[in-house]
């Protein structure tokens, strides 16, 4: 592969209070790529979101987003996360704006577009998720499921190189799950680079260019979805993956 | 400690530089800042000794002659402001919860109580302190129903009257700020509507409001010197004898410092258990 991967980790390490979380994850992302993170509850999913996103520093390893090393100590990482978009697990709109401003909010203060401009950019997102009725709404207004679609949205707003998924549909009801993977998916169609933590394991294989299994704070296997997900070669990956559909069944 | 394989491996050539860069900027800082202190202590200093009047000022309010002369007597006068701190903060904590209790009482049968409650509340949050002392310090007694007292026993009772109007109102906030769920958890395991309160509310209330009542306690501190308007001998009273008889307001200063050293601890300590909650509830991330 010689174009600049989007997202390149090397040698990842991440300990809290002496207990190793990340113990070496290497990965690479490229422009268009989906990549599902799969684990048990604590395999560092989350950790390992929250450290592309300079939310943890690192104990050790390097981090690239689009050729850039943004793991050096005097980056500025409030640019960095400009261009990285994240949604969380939590509903975490924020409850005193309307939805259309919760949208243009860092389109406005970051890219310093004129309020006409973001609004009209805000509009035709919302109205391509089927939200634009919800825009003057106040966030409290809306279910679970328009509410994550709303962070989407705000995620994609300012058109980051890479979109985080932190398990966004586990807060919500079965019903809902739907509609929020149904705006996943489009924007997975529509050529974002998306690196999504998930238990939903039809959604990953369904979507997903790479599966990546973590386990013990390195990446146990990873391949496309069929190989890892339906002929898994390493045990801790079948052990997983049985105990998952037997929660299910 | 058991010696774990994270903490043996070596960090990469990487990872030291990164860490000598912080250390680097971190050192960086320290030095910045203690220059900038340096530099903003000296301007203050030439700043206030090169103003004309400097000389008179040093003289009237930062004698050490006089200073020394009024030392006894404004410390004797501080033992009984601590004195009084103490019964007044025991009494405000008692009264407090008491009230903020019968506030978040629910039922028809408190209503009464309810009403009596909340009215206090709202007489003694407005109410100037000053003028609860001079009610409860001269009017009381004039009753005559009461054996006499001394001064700062007055004074006491009307902290007591103010601050535990305020405390309350903490204590509420605490209360109802712990999810209902708490309750419906407790109710649910069959302990009775004081149990849940006693047991489990107000332990997180308390804790969750804890940094407030601090801020309260450093309030009440220095207010404890306004009893010196009943006539008691308190730090603030002994200083304005002895300002009366040396013509100079050194004492004042004096009282004045003491106040603040006897805050100091109480002021660190809320600090440090603020930044301590702090820590706890963002999970150590770095934003």
């Amino acid at each position: 592969m010689t174009a600049t991967p989007t997202l390149r980790l090397e040698n990842i390490h991440k300990q809290f209070h002496h207990t190793p979380v990340l113990s070496g994850i290497d990965l690479d992302v490229h422009q268009g790529d989906v990549v599902a993170l799969i684990g048990a509850s604590g395999s560092g999913k989350s950790t390992l979101l929250r450290c592309i996103n300079l939310l943890e520093q690192l104990d050790d390893g390097q981090i690239w987003l689009s050729g850039d090393d943004i793991s050096v100590p005097h980056i500025n990482q409030d640019r960095v996360r400009s261009r990285i978009g994240v949604v969380f697990q939590a509903l975490n709109l924020f409850p005193h704006l309307s939805v259309l401003d919760n949208v243009t909010l860092a389109s406005k203060m970051i890219l310093k577009k004129s309020k006409k401009e973001a609004s009209e950019n805000g509009m035709s997102l919302l109205e391509q998720v089927g939200l634009a009725a919800k825009a003057h709404d106040y966030p409290d207004r809306l279910s679970g499921g328009q509410q994550q679609r709303v962070a989407l949205v705000r995620a994609i707003a300012t058109n980051p190189d890479l979109l985080l998924l932190d398990e966004i549909t586990s807060a919500l009801d079965p019903q809902l799950v739907g509609e929020v993977l149904d705006l996943v998916r489009t924007l997975a169609h529509e050529g974002t680079t998306i690196v999504m933590a998930t238990h939903e394991m039809a959604f990953a294989r369904e979507v997903a260019d790479t599966v990546v299994f973590l386990d013990g704070g390195v990446v146990c296997e990873s391949g496309s979805a069929a190989e890892v997900l339906d002929t898994p070669r390493e045990q801790r990956t079948k052990e997983f993956l049985h105990r998952f559909r037997g929660n299910l069944s | 400690m058991v010696s774990n394989p994270a903490n043996a491996r070596q960090p990469s050539e990487i990872e030291l530089g990164r860490r000598a860069f912080r250390t680097q900027q971190s050192r960086k800082s320290v030095a910045i800042s203690f220059a900038s202190t340096l530099v903003f202590a000296i301007v203050l200093w030439f700043g206030v000794v090169n103003t004309p009047g400097w000389d008179l000022v040093q003289r009237s309010f930062f004698n050490l002659e006089v200073l020394q002369g009024a030392w006894p007597r404004v410390f004797e006068g501080l033992l009984l402001n601590i004195r009084v701190l103490l019964f007044a903060a025991v009494g405000v904590l008692i009264l407090a919860l008491l009230l903020a209790t019968i506030r978040t009482l629910k039922g028809a049968i408190f209503f009464p109580l309810r009403v009596l409650a909340t009215a206090y509340t709202d007489l003694f949050r407005g109410m100037p302190l000053i003028i609860v002392l001079y009610i409860v310090g001269f009017g009381i007694p004039g009753l005559g129903a009461f054996p006499r007292m001394p001064l700062e026993f007055w004074g006491t009772i009307a902290l007591i009257l103010t601050y535990s109007a305020y405390v309350a109102e903490v204590f509420r906030a605490g209360i109802e700020s712990v999810h209902p769920s708490q309750r419906l958890a407790a109710r649910s395991l069959g302990l009775s509507y004081g149990t849940t309160l006693r047991k489990i509310v107000m332990p997180q209330a308390i804790r969750k409001v804890t940094p407030a009542l601090m801020n309260d306690f450093i309030a009440m501190q220095k207010d404890v010197g306004l009893i010196s308007v009943l006539g008691a001998v308190d730090a603030v009273r002994a200083a304005q004898i002895e300002t009366a008889q040396a013509f100079n307001f050194t004492p004042y200063v004096l009282a004045g410092l003491l106040f603040v050293l006897l805050a100091l601890p109480m002021i660190r300590l809320t600090d440090w258990y603020t930044a301590r909650l702090r820590e706890r509830e963002q999970m150590g991330s770095l934003v």
